[in-house]
């Protein structure tokens, strides 16, 4: 438990907190870069996925693809990258979008799915053009299923985004490698123990958004 | 191309490490899952708890759980054992609710048949309501399996040997095809461990034509 007590130390040393390599900088690229990744794969993802439900073309590739992005191992997609591309933002970026893409595309394609036929059978028979069905009808009833998707996708990227810093981004695995490097173990548990906190946060506030999204769509 | 025909050996190494960091997480796993799915399945007041717990510990990032166990376990930082229960701990995180979700799914019709013939308690229990959950079980098990294939390699960067392990070398040392092996390579372990899995699971419940969609 002294081990904890000299990270909490660490983390709660207002020191750590200031200056370019800061923890308050880390903790704001690391949320920035979580947001930007999230953007990019929601703007290709949601659209893709409201197709493929809407349609019901696809079905198979999307489980395909879900599957596939649970294999296959993050580290060795941002190193891959990262030596084709070179150091710095646009390797992990890109591998973290590849990850965070199937999760979204299943709660959009999911969401528009689940929604029964006699729903959207009963909005066509008012005279509702397909997208009218899709826009009014299908997206709204499924925005639970959806954020389920967003859900799972952003706590992929929060975890990925530590293994960025071994590829030189920026984040808070920035201060868990400086420490493995120096043999800093209070300040690796400190990096360590503020992204779980951030991850949890993040998730609770994910967890409380599905459900609301979930009754209101009910 | 080069460079993995003349590292077979290395390759053939890394991958028997790899499946001795992955194959006890998984099966630990299981046998943690079953006795607390099953308390969760049993009684909703521990199901909110179990169920949400466990949901919680998944949402844990994979590489800060690996550098935190070490200060609680009291052990090592590149000790297996840590790798291990961090592996199992996701594990369990994942399978504790369709372990849950298996055994409450079993039709109640059943069940009660299964009384009504003067079967209670622990009979009920293992031989009746847990066969029929195996289809659902295998289910679950390989997602996890799955994602412990691949989760291990993360415990490369701290210097464990594993498949992840050729991440970090081909990074340093600038080898694409090193890289791409460990890609391939934890792909198919998992594909192959996940096929496995599903075939034991058809085996154990040969009635169950169609598999449970996951």
């Amino acid at each position: 438990m002294n081990l904890f007590a000299q990270a909490l130390a660490w983390v709660f040393d207002p020191a750590n907190w200031a200056g370019p390599d800061g923890l308050g900088i880390r903790l704001a690229e690391h949320l920035g870069y979580t947001a930007l990744i999230l953007a990019i794969s929601a703007v290709v993802g949601i659209p893709l996925g409201y197709l493929v439900g809407h349609t019901g073309r696809g079905r198979n590739l999307v489980v395909l693809l879900s599957g596939a992005a649970r294999a296959l191992p993050s580290l060795g997609l941002v190193t891959l990258l990262a030596l084709w591309l070179g150091l710095g933002l646009p390797a992990p970026v890109i591998a973290m979008v590849v990850l965070a893409l199937p999760p979204i595309l299943a709660g959009g394609y999911a969401g528009v799915d689940a929604v029964p036929r006699t729903v959207t059978d009963a909005a066509k028979a008012q005279g509702m053009s397909p997208l009218q069905v899709l826009t009014k009808v299908e997206a709204p009833l499924g925005l639970g299923l959806l954020m389920g998707g967003v859900r799972s996708a952003t706590l992929q990227v929060v975890s990925t985004v530590m293994l960025a810093a071994y590829v030189s981004a920026g984040g808070l695995g920035r201060p868990l490698f400086l420490g493995l490097k120096t043999q800093d173990y209070p300040m690796m548990l400190g990096a360590s123990l503020v992204t779980i906190a951030l991850a949890l946060a993040l998730d609770v506030v994910l967890a409380g958004l599905q459900r609301w999204f979930a009754r209101r769509g009910r | 191309m080069q460079w993995i025909l003349a590292n077979g050996q290395l390759l053939l190494q890394r991958t028997l490490e790899h499946l001795s960091l992955a194959l006890p997480a998984v099966v630990l796993a299981l046998l943690l899952s079953l006795p607390l799915g099953w308390l969760a399945a049993r009684f909703s007041a521990s199901r909110w708890l179990l169920v949400s717990g466990t949901g919680l510990l998944y949402a844990i990032p994979s590489l800060p759980l690996f550098v935190m166990l070490p200060a609680i376990l009291g052990t090592g930082l590149r000790s297996p054992i840590n790798v291990v229960a961090a592996l199992t701990l996701y594990g369990v995180a994942l399978m504790v609710r369709s372990v849950s979700d298996a055994l409450r799914a079993v039709d109640p019709t059943v069940l009660d048949a299964a009384k009504a013939q003067g079967m209670g308690g622990w009979r009920l229990t293992f031989g009746v309501q847990l066969p029929l959950a195996i289809p659902a079980l295998t289910a679950g098990w390989r997602v996890v399996a799955v994602s412990t294939v691949s989760l291990v390699t993360v415990s490369g960067v701290l210097g464990l040997p594993s498949l992840g392990l050729l991440f970090v070398d081909g990074f340093q040392r600038g080898i694409t095809e090193e890289i791409v092996a460990g890609l391939v390579l934890t792909v198919v372990l998992a594909v192959l461990l996940d096929q496995l899995i599903s075939l034991l699971g058809r085996l154990l419940a040969p009635w169950a034509r169609r598999a449970v969609a996951a």
